[in-house]
């Protein structure tokens, strides 16, 4: 009865019916009477989350782990209670926003990022081939398996098979084919498909029927009820082991992270996201979904145990695999119509999971990959095109057969080492990535593009390493060595133990180490990068979605775009006729009589971009229009350009600020300088009058007293001896003035003549002593010199020297007391070099004075009793020679308490040992 | 009764020329060597001229200037400002500070003794 005509045909009257209904669907919705506007077909088709697999391997997997098939229903039971929360703002979000698919949500949270965008569509479709390859093995099986019927039997590996003798890839061609049907029979601007919903949720029932229809006759007509197939179970030991938590290969972390990858499938598939999020109609669903889905989960859950059981205990050889025992029990009981049955139920289940998911990774191939790359690449050409809706819908068909030959790539290169649960598990693990850039995107504002860019690609690496390379390892395809010892043989790598990290199975160790490194990236790059401001007002809108529900629309648009312009922009996108019956559609909305008489306004242009991003993405929908509409501010990107613009603006101005203040302190150091030159110059006209004085003073009294002498023939001897001295004198003091005068000028200017050689101090200081004789005699002053006959020579100007010798000494002379003057002349070597003290026993000098004795023209001594007889210019011209060497003059003195004049010559003066020695030997 | 003169210079040369000439004319004369002594000297030996050197120790000779100008026991006092510097803000400032006469240094003993003279006979 059951040949393969009848199987065939029965697949097709199936396949025409689930058609039928989505038409039915279509027609309804065009209608404006939607059959699916109610939660529970929101419900049902929610339960597209199960799949073959489900049908097929919760069996197959409770039959190898007992109650462990359980965390695959678990998560997303516990997710459903977390929907009202978390899945409604997701909803009012990419409502809001017109969010066409997963990538698209991401994409547009992160500053609308087009790159973001095609860094999940690539994850997204990468991660979901070995999910597709998993239904495709499913109807594959279940095929061979019922075509032999009513034999039993296990599918042989069909790996081996020639391409075209490989039934699996006319079913992946008949897949596509029915996809594209269901997917892309016209372009819906909203992306949303009220007839494919409506198929979604009827092929939901027809499993649940199925399988429980299977369940049920196990249970009640093979056994009696449920007591009867565990009390029987349990005489089995190796059965019993299954039923106790904890025992047979069940562990609490394998648990855990099934739970949780569950609970991240429910939410992150793209058929989910599809069917939960873009599909939705009314979010007030939600409320009966989240328990009305749990509840669904619970009723196909019923009956794996006791099927598995069954199986177990029917075919205890171990010859039919436990994945098909759904199938293998009404087989071995010669049921037929309910084989047929359950076949259709498994078909049904994997076709309703190939339709949505392909259909949801199409719109994300080409509303995040494909357009923005050809809007960029080939822009002037697209511009050109009158209709562009032949080749967005062309492109999306391209998209589904290639997602679905990956899958039957996948499925003949590694399908064949898995289970049917243990492949899908590697999809959810994929899936699970997206979890940090979306949760945290909802609720954290300071997300930003980089750390969602660097995550997303850190945890799809490691899921790459740890899981996908060694899925084709395992099945031959790459060499099995670097599973077995780590790439290049480093053992810290070995993709299923990676650092070291034993003990897990693959899906939790993948998890663990993918998700750390997904995580740290997002969060730590989100840290240290700063968010562009468009960044910052997509992650206002997404995390404050649920404050201000149904008021999150961006920023619009203004221009002056003419509402014909928008209908021909939109109309090469849509269709013509399909964008001016939205235009339309839209004018009665507004009250307005036809689409003519609207206002190009903000709320049109908005209306004209979420339309658009229906069909190519937000992104792209955003540069289209923002192309027609000239007048500025053109969008939120624009604005946000501009927005850049001004804080550069802002930038540039405080860099002004900056320049101006450094133009400021230029200008006061130039005014500083002039003041420092006007200073000087006041200085040299200070010197020159100085000077001026100094050399009129000793003049006057030379002019005063010839004119005398002159004058006055008949003076007296004596008289005039005295007045011819102070002639002489006064000339003198005049000749020492004028020389002093212009050897420091020489010495400050630097043209003096310097005659370095190697000097003798001690006979510089003899010779100093004796010429100033006349001056200690005069005065009965002791001049007692400490010099000790090993000092060393010197290099330096040896006429120069003497002349600070002479200086001091003279100076010491005259400051001495008349009585009791006692001078001592010292020299010795210190640390930094060779000192000369010479000191008196005089008048001393006051604190203020020490301070200008130094000065030119600064003399000073008790004018009282005696005018000072020097020019004021001997310390200054002291000070400059010592410091021509390098050293140091200076004086310590306190009034009444005598005065020390000191100067240091530096080391470097000091001539080389051998000659000072040869010197002193002679 | 001779005229009395106060000869106020801290070089001791220049005061003891200027004594010598003006003693040949037959003045009294008495010398200070720096503007404090000077104000003294002046209260104690009440001058009919003061021939003051402007660059003096202690107090200069605009404030020793002023401070004779000042005083009301010192009206009618001559004075005569020299100087070695001789420059036009100085000659303002000395006839601002109340000085009859200005001569710079060095000067032609004739014209000292003529100056103090004139000075002396317009105040007789």
């Amino acid at each position: 009865m059951l040949t393969g005509s009848v199987i065939v045909l029965a697949s097709f009257l199936y396949v025409g019916l689930l058609f039928a209904i989505a038409y039915y669907g279509d027609q309804r919705a065009d209608a404006g009477r939607s059959i699916i506007a109610n939660p529970y077909i929101y419900a049902l088709s929610l339960a597209v989350y199960c799949t073959s697999w489900t049908f097929y391997g919760s069996v197959g997997r409770a039959a190898t782990s007992g109650i462990g098939f359980l965390p695959i229903f678990l998560g997303p039971t516990l997710m459903a209670m977390l929907w009202w929360y978390v899945m409604l703002k997701m909803i009012r979000i990419s409502k809001a926003n017109r969010i066409t698919s997963i990538a698209d949500f991401i994409a547009s949270r992160y500053g609308k990022s087009q790159l973001l965008g095609g860094l999940v569509t690539i994850i997204a479709v990468i991660g979901i081939v070995p999910y597709i390859s998993l239904q495709l093995k499913a109807v594959s099986n279940s095929f061979s398996i019922i075509l032999k019927y009513p034999a039993l039997s296990t599918p042989d590996s069909q790996a081996t098979i020639p391409l075209l003798a490989d039934n699996t890839f006319y079913i992946a061609l008949l897949l596509a084919v029915f996809t594209i049907l269901f997917g892309t029979r016209h372009l819906d601007a909203s992306e949303r498909h009220e007839g494919l919903v409506a198929a979604i949720a009827f092929e939901s029932v027809v499993k649940l029927l199925a399988f429980m229809a299977v369940g049920v006759y196990v249970t009640y007509v093979l056994y009696d009820g449920f007591a009867d197939i565990f009390s029987s179970a349990v005489e089995y030991p190796h059965l019993r082991k299954l039923l106790e938590f904890g025992g047979a290969s069940v562990d609490y972390a394998s648990w855990a992270s099934l739970t949780f990858l569950s609970m991240m499938a429910i939410m992150f598939l793209p058929r989910q996201f599809q069917i939960a999020v873009v599909e939705n109609v009314d979010e007030r669903h939600l409320k009966k979904a989240v328990w009305l889905f749990p509840l669904y989960l619970l009723a196909i859950n019923v009956f794996v145990l006791p099927i598995a059981f069954a199986g177990l205990m029917h075919f205890p050889a171990g010859n039919i695999d436990a994945d098909t025992f759904v199938l293998n029990l009404p087989i071995a009981q010669q049921q037929s119509l309910l084989t047929l049955m359950v076949f259709i139920g498994g078909l049904s289940a994997a076709t309703g999971m190939v339709i949505v998911e392909t259909i949801a990774l199409s719109t994300m191939v080409c509303n995040n990959l494909a357009m923005p790359l050809l809007l960029r690449l080939t822009m002037l050409h697209l511009h050109e095109r009158a209709d562009l809706s032949a080749l967005i819908v062309g492109i999306r068909r391209g998209a589904i057969v290639g997602v679905i030959m990956l899958g039957y790539a996948y499925f003949r290169l590694a399908g064949e080492a898995y289970a049917l649960v243990s492949i899908g598990l590697i999809s959810f693990a994929a899936v699970a990535q997206f979890a940090p850039a979306i949760l945290g995107g909802m609720f954290w504002k300071g997300a930003g593009r980089r750390g969602a860019i660097c995550g997303l690609l850190a945890g799809f690496a490691v899921w790459v390493y740890t899981l996908l390379l060694p899925s084709f390892a395992k099945s031959g395809w790459l060499p099995i060595s670097f599973v077995e010892h780590g790439a290049f043989g480093v053992h810290m790598l070995k993709p299923l133990e990676l650092f070291g990290l034993a003990g897990l199975d693959d899906i939790t160790h993948c998890l663990f180490w993918s998700l750390t490194c997904n995580i740290g990236a997002y969060i730590s790059i989100s840290l240290i990068t700063r968010p562009s401001f468009a960044e910052q007002i997509q992650a206002a809108l997404f995390v404050d979605a649920h404050l201000e529900p149904g008021r999150q629309r961006a920023e619009s648009l203004r221009g002056d775009a003419s509402v014909n312009e928008l209908i021909t922009l939109l109309g090469r996108f849509l269709g013509q006729r399909r964008a001016y019956d939205a235009f339309a559609a839209y004018a009665l909305k507004c009250g307005a009589k036809s689409a003519k008489e609207l206002k190009p306004d903000a709320d049109l242009i908005h209306f004209a971009e979420t339309l658009l991003a229906g069909a190519i993405g937000a992104g792209s929908a955003n540069v289209v229009v923002a192309s027609v509409v000239q007048e500025e501010p053109l969008g939120i990107d624009k604005v946000m350009n501009i927005i850049d613009e001004t804080s550069q603006a802002l930038a540039y101005s405080r860099q002004l600020e900056q320049k101006s203040r450094e133009l400021e302190v230029a200008t006061t150091e130039l005014r500083l300088a002039n003041q420092r030159l006007q200073e000087l110059d006041r200085l040299k006209d200070d010197f020159v009058s100085t000077v001026t004085h100094e050399l009129r003073t000793p003049l006057t009294s030379i002019r005063a007293f010839s004119e005398i002498l002159h004058d006055n023939p008949a003076l007296e001897p004596v008289q005039r001896a005295k007045f011819l001295g102070i002639i002489t004198r006064e000339s003198e003091r005049l000749t020492r003035l004028i020389n002093q005068v212009l050897d420091l000028a020489k010495i400050e200017s630097g043209n003096a003549e310097w005659h370095t050689g190697e000097t003798n101090l001690i006979e510089v200081i003899e010779d100093a002593s004796s010429s100033t004789s006349q001056l200690f005699i005069d005065k009965s002053i002791a001049l007692d010199l400490q010099v000790p006959a090993d000092l060393p020579s010197i290099s330096a100007d040896r006429d120069r020297l003497l002349q600070v010798m002479l200086n001091l000494l003279s100076n010491a002379a005259k400051f001495c007391h008349d009585t009791g003057g006692r001078v001592t002349v010292r020299a010795a070597l210190v640390a930094d070099g060779l000192r000369v003290d010479v000191t008196d026993n005089g008048i001393g000098i006051s604190p203020d004075d020490q301070r200008v004795i130094f000065e030119k023209f600064r003399q000073v001594g008790d004018t009282l009793t005696q005018k000072p007889q020097g020019t004021g210019l001997g310390l200054p011209i002291c000070r400059q020679i010592i410091h021509h060497f390098g050293g140091r003059l200076w004086v310590d003195s306190a009034p009444g308490g005598g005065t020390t004049f000191s100067f240091v010559l530096p080391r470097d003066c000091l001539a080389p040992a051998g000659d000072s020695s040869r010197q002193f030997g002679t | 009764m001779p005229a009395r003169i106060l000869i106020v210079d801290d070089e001791p040369n220049i005061a003891l020329s200027l004594e010598f000439l003006l003693q040949s004319q037959g003045y009294e004369v008495v010398i200070a060597h720096d503007g404090a002594q000077a104000v003294r000297e002046a209260a104690a030996f009440r001058p009919h001229l003061v021939v003051l050197d402007v660059m003096l120790p202690v107090i200069d000779g605009f404030e020793v200037c002023r401070q004779l100008r000042a005083d009301p026991a010192q009206a009618g006092v001559r004075i005569l400002l020299l100087t070695a510097r001789g420059r036009a803000a100085e000659v303002q400032r000395g006839i601002d500070e109340g000085a009859d006469a200005y001569m710079t240094k060095p000067f032609a003993t004739r014209d000292v003794v003529a100056q103090v003279n004139q000075l002396l006979a317009r105040g007789a």
